[in-house]
């Protein structure tokens, strides 16, 4: 099942990832072949089965709602590539 | 002393016959004058491991000592190390310190183990041979131009080349027993929760899990021993209790079946790997186990089925990478969307992006019942399918891969011949299925891997018969050549 290249840009937009013009016509290609492999799926008669949710088929422990963490603000914004007065900056979203 | 494997160096450390110091400096040496050939690190913390080497020589003096305290060790560069760039073979995390210890690295590190540095890996552990690294491949020390695996193909690579005494992974589809396969060492998939994933960096969540790549099965207990068990930093840790898996080893032989699955000898085995592989099942006959054949009906669907879970989840814990709060970011963008997009497009590789774009798309509106939800529902036969085998076999035997390594640049131009080289591994994952690969033969001067999976929570019993084969065979002492000395 070929994947367009319009197909593609909108699958960019969503996963919030830029393909440069060169890059776009292999992934398209590659896409394409990645979901002719994965219908392979589509054979399988899996009526009636219960989706696999955890491999042991166990539920998500929960833990008590308490703060548990100490504030590590600084430690953690090291690592941030732009910080001022310990804020993230992020390009401007308002006008 | 880099001909020993962890199990003797322990000793001849607890004896004083040797110091953390002296085997400390002595690896270093040996990463300084082979590694540049291999590329299996991407960062060999020095100054760290010498002064955790004096620590541990200390440590040996009193009575408070573990069997891994002083041995040299690496991580994987997918955990986080505190303090040490942890990369995770991408330019999305090459600036990136991490805060802390992943509890696999904190439990070792308590138990006194040295760490030399971390280990070259596919980026964000996406791959089969080491190529999508940001830091480039990582050779294989038995074939320079060919592969080591991966994605763990850094510290196999490591291991067999006698860099270092043992190294963690993590399998995701098959990441540390495919490599072990092809480079001659003894690899070990644990059960799913069975080490916390706390601090590694997550790629498919339902399948990640941490193990060991070690020269021999003994040396697999003794580190496993240490990175098992429950953490409440790890809401998907099993509680269950750690069995003594040393102990275990050494325990009498119990004559145990061993189920062979014909889909595992199809027409995509290599024939010599096949009778390599059949040879290696006389020994556990010869050790008085009873070979037995199955068939796995739904085991063909693994593929398709893991490139579904896996993408779809690799999209979800890849979407914090945005160039905010940490890792690479772009310059020059005033859009934010734009500002995003540019940063993952940059940041990310070939591969990443395609398994970000396969995700998206399966779990896209219209698609998510067709693919990802069929895929879960595939994903429960195939487990079913290992379960029901289960009733009548103790362990499931076959090959780890179908080929010997392949060469550097063989496959890269065609992502689903590279996903297939992963076709007999990805089913453990799927089940979360302990299972290990271990040595067992050469075809055309390259390792062959035997693959044993178990039920869950039997590593006991995994590592048992795969110590057993190693008493009856030397495939797991032989080093690739120029790697002697």
């Amino acid at each position: 099942m070929p994947l367009s290249r319009h197909d593609v840009e909108k699958l960019c937009l969503l996963a919030r990832l830029e393909l440069t013009p060169e890059e776009m016509p292999d992934v398209a290609a590659k896409l394409s072949d990645i979901v002719t492999l994965v219908n392979q799926l589509q054979a399988a008669d899996a009526t009636g089965v219960i989706p696999m949710a955890h491999p042991l088929e166990r539920a998500q422990r929960l833990r008590k709602d308490e703060v548990t963490e100490s504030d590590e603000r600084e430690h953690h914004q090291k690592n941030a590539p732009l910080v001022e007065r310990d804020l993230y900056l992020v390009p401007k979203v308002i006008e | 002393m880099h001909e020993a494997t962890i199990a003797q160096l322990s000793q001849a450390l607890q004896n004083r016959r040797v110091s953390s110091r002296e085997l400390t400096e002595h690896f270093l040496s040996r990463i300084a004058r082979l590694d540049a050939d291999l590329n299996a690190f991407i960062t060999v913390t020095q100054d760290e491991a010498l002064s955790q080497a004096d620590a541990a020589d200390a440590r040996l003096a009193t009575s408070k000592a573990t069997p891994l305290t002083g041995i040299p060790i690496a991580h994987k560069d997918i955990f986080c190390t505190k303090g040490v760039k942890t990369s995770c073979g991408s330019r999305m995390l090459d600036n990136f310190i991490s805060p802390y210890d992943a509890t696999a690295v904190a439990k070792l590190k308590q138990a006194g183990a040295i760490m030399l540095g971390k280990t070259n890996m596919d980026e964000f552990a996406m791959g089969s041979s080491n190529e999508t690294s940001y830091y480039g491949p990582v050779h294989n020390p038995w074939d320079r131009d060919r592969v080591p695996g991966g994605s763990s193909g850094g510290s196999a690579a490591a291991v067999a080349a006698r860099l270092v005494c043992g190294a963690t992974g993590t399998d995701t589809g098959g990441s540390i027993r495919q490599p072990a396969a092809f480079t001659g060492v003894t690899g070990v998939k644990p059960t799913y929760g069975r080490v916390s994933r706390y601090g590694m960096v997550a790629f498919a969540s339902s399948l990640d899990q941490a193990g060991t790549l070690t020269r021999t099965a003994e040396d697999a207990a003794l580190m496993l021993q240490i990175m098992s068990g429950n953490d409440e930093r790890d809401s998907t840790a099993l509680p269950e209790p750690v069995p003594d898996f040393s102990k275990a080893l050494g325990s009498p032989w119990e004559n145990i079946t061993l189920g062979v699955p014909d889909n595992f000898f199809d027409d995509g085995l290599n024939s010599d790997n096949a009778q390599t592989v059949r040879e290696a099942l006389s020994v556990f006959e010869g050790l008085g186990a009873t070979i037995k054949d199955i068939h796995l009906e739904n085991v063909h669907l693994s593929v398709p089925a893991y490139y579904v879970v896996a993408p779809a989840e690799a999209s979800s814990n890849l979407s914090r990478f945005d160039g905010v709060r940490f890792g690479y970011r772009t310059e020059g963008v005033e859009d934010l969307t734009e500002f995003y997009m540019r940063t993952r497009g940059e940041g990310f590789g070939a591969e990443v992006k395609r398994r970000i774009l396969t995700g998206t798309y399966v779990l896209s509106a219209g698609y998510y019942d067709a693919y990802y939800l069929q895929a879960q529902k595939v994903r429960k036969l195939i487990s079913q399918d290992f379960a029901r085998a289960f009733e009548s076999v103790d362990l499931i035997a076959g090959p780890t891969t179908p080929t010997p390594a392949f060469g550097i640049d063989q496959k890269t131009g065609d992502p689903i011949q590279m996903y297939l080289n992963d076709i007999y591994t990805i089913g453990a994952n799927l089940a979360g299925l302990p299972a290990l690969s271990m040595p067992c033969g050469l075809v055309d001067s390259l390792p062959v891997g035997l693959q044993l999976i178990g039920p869950h929570l039997s590593e006991d019993r995994l590592l048992k018969a795969a110590h057993y084969f190693q008493k009856e065979t030397d495939w797991h002492t032989l080093v690739p050549p120029g790697y002697a000395n």
